[in-house]
């Protein structure tokens, strides 16, 4: 049995959203397990057993104890080790503006690259394509807001869950633009979130942790590839 | 308007995310100002203060807007004392979040699949998923309400499946919720569709049946 202390981070190299969990851990200076699942091949009884519901990384194991989403294992986080660097804001309000973004992230942008990600057909992957940028298009505007404000990170000074929510996201976009012969974030349409995405890079918490894009295409393809044959196979 | 209103609500009196702001600024005891809005002709002050979503719910605390339902629920807890509408410990709060998002993932999307999908197949798919996740809620239900002896965050995002939901079928003429599959949850509905405040918030069935009939048994061909 582990002790009541002991973290465990069941993840992949390849995943957003476990990036996500190991920036907050990073950011509480915290030493933990970090478990890779090989999710393209097949799931450890670990994971099955720690989010029966989902059965996806990650998941974060305090203890016994499993925390799964990464939006709520980053809150979760936050909260439990409320001593150190704040990932949410402490005003109520500026909580809200910060969940609200985060859940706009993943709601649309997110949801929007997995589409343009799995889309065969060339003109449906375009339209997602144009989803992504309105995204961009709008964070680009919350963000300008923050620099007006002399401040770096949509979190203020130092990142935040905005800033690891969306910024966790950043390889794979640079992947989808690869793939697609399509840069998305530009300086002409972006000068905000250019400069922001490569302070979020070079944050003391984040730098070593985002996987190369060349391997996260590679993987990409595998995917795709996996998902085709079990589509086939139906 | 009086200067002491501090609090506006923007909704619609049939909405399931409304109702969830609803709840929560009664549970708090916050007086506040419901605005009703038309979803066919949205209002100036609804889209200014929502310009990404462009919908209800709204809430405005001193003129600042907090949209999104469930994040509306979480402002509304912590900016004002009174009962808890999350628990306390950060690993309960974690679950609480946790429940509640999986009705949003994933009971939400499926009971439209189920009712509304053009495509027999995909209403087919919409109704196992409902079931499943159905399935696990009813497994997670262990005392009176998902958060213990009184109502919190998941028993309030899960209304939609107590109230909306029975509505929805008998529009359409689906059977995929009842209570003799899910009986906990059933005894759930009822206990929560009976709590006081939820009470003062849930609106009238028949004219919602009538509403759900017109938007959904259009999308449907006949049986």
């Amino acid at each position: 049995m582990a002790s009541s202390n002991h973290l465990k981070l069941l993840g992949g190299w390849f995943s957003p959203f476990a990036l996500r969990v190991k920036i907050a851990l990073s950011i509480k200076s915290l030493v933990y397990e970090d478990i890779e699942e090989d999710t393209l091949n097949s799931k450890s009884q670990l994971l099955l057993q720690s989010n029966p519901v989902h059965k996806k990384i990650p998941v974060l194991l305090h203890g016994d104890k499993p925390i799964c989403e990464s939006r709520i294992i980053v809150e979760y986080i936050d909260e439990v080790w409320n001593s150190g660097p704040s990932i949410l804001p402490s005003d109520a309000y500026d909580r809200a503006m910060a969940r609200f973004w985060a859940a706009y992230i993943d709601d649309k942008l997110c949801v929007a690259m997995r589409h343009a990600l799995r889309e065969e057909d060339e003109q449906a992957r375009k339209a997602y394509l144009e989803e992504i940028e309105d995204s961009l298009a709008t964070m680009e505007g919350e963000l300008q807001k923050r620099c007006r404000e002399g401040k770096g990170y949509f979190g203020g000074e130092e990142i935040g869950l905005v800033d690891i929510t969306f910024g966790s996201l950043l390889c794979w976009v640079s992947v989808l633009e690869t793939m697609n012969g399509r840069k998305m974030i530009v300086e002409e349409k972006h000068p905000c979130l250019v400069k922001w995405a490569e302070r979020f890079e070079f944050d003391p918490n984040v730098k070593g942790l985002i996987p190369e894009t060349e391997k996260l295409i590679e993987f990409a393809k595998a995917l795709l590839m996996m998902l085709k044959a079990a589509a086939a196979a139906k | 308007m009086a200067s002491n209103q501090q609090v506006k609500l923007l909704g619609v009196k049939g909405s399931p995310f409304v109702a969830r702001a609803e709840i929560a600024l009664k549970l708090k005891g916050v007086q506040y100002e419901f605005i009703h809005e038309s979803l066919s002709n949205k209002s100036d002050l609804l889209l200014k203060n929502n310009p990404v979503h462009k919908k209800v719910p709204v809430l405005l605390h001193n003129d600042k807007p907090v949209c999104e339902s469930l994040v509306i629920v979480e402002y509304i807890d912590e900016a004002w004392t009174g009962s808890t509408i999350l628990p306390s410990d950060p690993y309960h709060r974690a679950q609480a979040r946790f429940w509640s998002k999986f009705v949003d993932d994933k009971v939400f999307p499926a009971v439209f699949k189920a009712a509304t999908n053009p495509n027999e197949k995909e209403r087919e798919q919409g109704g196992e998923e409902l079931r499943e996740s159905l399935k696990i809620l009813e497994n997670e239900l262990k005392g009176k309400f998902f958060n213990g002896d009184s109502i919190g965050l998941v028993d309030i995002a899960a209304l939609f499946i107590a109230f909306w939901l029975p509505i929805i079928q008998e529009a359409v003429g689906l059977d995929l919720y009842n209570s003799e599959k899910y009986p906990k949850l059933d005894k759930w509905g009822q206990e929560i569709m009976n709590h006081h405040v939820v009470k003062e918030v849930l609106p009238d069935r028949d004219p919602l049946l009538a509403f759900f009939k017109g938007r959904f048994r259009s999308n449907t061909p006949s049986k």
